[in-house]
């Protein structure tokens, strides 16, 4: 390949790669069918990406709470304004820390798996297999899978943004005294149900389908080696990281 | 391998877990927990200087929150600001005279509408205005007025 040609093929491959994702994209959802399988595939995907992610979610939920109210009450009581913490503790997770740290953790602990689970599929020819017996893949594997994400990570928002709040709870309830009524008073009076927790859970439904999408998109396109999944996997995590944060501003901007 | 039953439980269970903590953030940390309360009433105050107020702002009488600031808008007849407060029909037998101040929590807070009740027998109305009040103190305008102890900010003299 010539020197000109090896640089445009530089620049165009990722633009490459995103009208394959894309392309992709609408290929699962136009061969989307429902069937009386479907709801129980889709339940059992949502048992293994949803509540096999929970640990990490809960985990990692209850000490985003807990250092973000530390920090913020430290800052807070110096302008002397420390009953606010409950409001920037809500405020900052229904809008943002909620569904962007969640769906980025989701990326790492299920998106990868569901990514080597079928790079391992189209390595072992199993993809092959099924289309042999006239299943259409897309149908049986894609499908449930995206539609798992969709479900999975906004719950799996809601139960991180639950245990951060557990965690604010600890630390200003318990450990430094605030009242809880005022605790709970504040919050309530400053965060709106649409425009704030509304708007949250919006983003992580986007970021469901987005993250679920990329990790199902990087397996089936991987190279049916052992090493084409092991990379696949790390795109997948970095890919998904990126876009969310990039969506994430996008989302925002327009909700606002 | 589990079987297929209990994993479909254990999604189920995960799903609930979903809408149960959907339902306690929605009511216990945002204002959502009011919405299910019944349709509050709306009255309207004219004020010649609302100061930094905005919609959403505290609405309360004796310190107790009793609605909010709905909308503000200038009367283009009167050119005074005309604020729309949406009140709690818990409390719908204030009194017809009653007055709103703009007022500020703490030296730099907010600005919230705080009403004081009057001695009328008759309660104000949905629609009705509250006809005595006091606009938002403008701190510049205090300070010229006592600094220059007068109330007139051109200085050509």
């Amino acid at each position: 390949m010539s020197e000109p040609a090896l640089q445009s093929g530089r620049i165009l491959s990722p633009v490459r790669d995103l009208g394959r994702a894309v392309v992709f994209l609408g290929q699962a959802l136009s061969r989307m069918r429902f069937r009386s399988g479907t709801l129980g595939e889709t339940l059992r995907q949502t048992y293994f990406i949803g509540v096999r992610s929970l640990v990490i979610i809960m985990t990692c939920g209850f000490f985003v709470g807990l250092v973000l109210t530390l920090q913020t009450y430290d800052t807070l009581t110096r302008f002397g304004a420390g009953d606010a913490v409950s409001t920037v503790l809500a405020l900052s997770l229904f809008r943002e820390l909620g569904p962007v740290l969640t769906a980025i953790l989701f990326a790492g602990r299920a998106g990868t798996s569901v990514t080597a689970e079928i790079g391992l599929m189209k390595a072992t020819e199993q993809l092959d297999a099924l289309e042999l017996m006239a299943i259409d893949p897309m149908e049986r594997i894609v499908q449930p899978r995206l539609l798992a994400g969709l479900i999975a990570v906004p719950v799996l928002t809601l139960i991180f943004n639950m245990m951060a709040l557990a965690g604010g709870v600890a630390y200003s309830v318990f450990l430094m005294g605030i009242d809880p009524n005022v605790f709970w008073g504040t919050m309530q009076n400053n965060v709106e149900l649409g425009r704030d927790f509304g708007a949250g859970m919006a983003k992580s439904v986007a970021f469901g389908g987005l993250a679920a999408w990329l990790a199902v998109y990087f397996g089936w396109t991987c190279r049916p080696t052992g090493e084409g999944v092991a990379l696949a996997t790390t795109q997948t995590v970095i890919a998904t990281a990126i876009s969310v944060l990039l969506l994430d501003f996008v989302l925002s901007a327009l909700m606002l | 391998m589990k079987s297929s039953n209990q994993i479909e439980l254990a999604a189920g269970v995960f799903l609930l877990l979903g809408i149960a903590a959907l339902v306690f953030l929605a009511v216990q940390a945002t204002d959502g927990g009011a919405i299910g309360g019944k349709e509050p009433y709306r009255v309207t105050a004219t004020f010649t200087n609302i100061g930094g107020l905005k919609p959403r702002s505290t609405v309360s009488m004796g310190g107790v929150r009793i609605g909010t600031v709905e909308e503000i808008a200038l009367d283009p007849v009167t050119l005074e600001a005309r604020v729309t407060l949406a009140i709690d029909s818990t409390y719908d037998d204030l009194p017809d005279d009653t007055s709103a101040s703009i007022l500020t929590s703490g030296l730099l807070g907010d600005q919230y509408v705080g009403l004081e009740p009057g001695g009328s027998p008759d309660p104000l109305a949905d629609g009705d205005r509250i006809l005595i009040t006091n606009s938002a103190m403008v701190l510049e305008q205090l300070i010229s007025k006592y600094l220059l102890n007068t109330d007139d900010t051109t200085s050509d003299d």
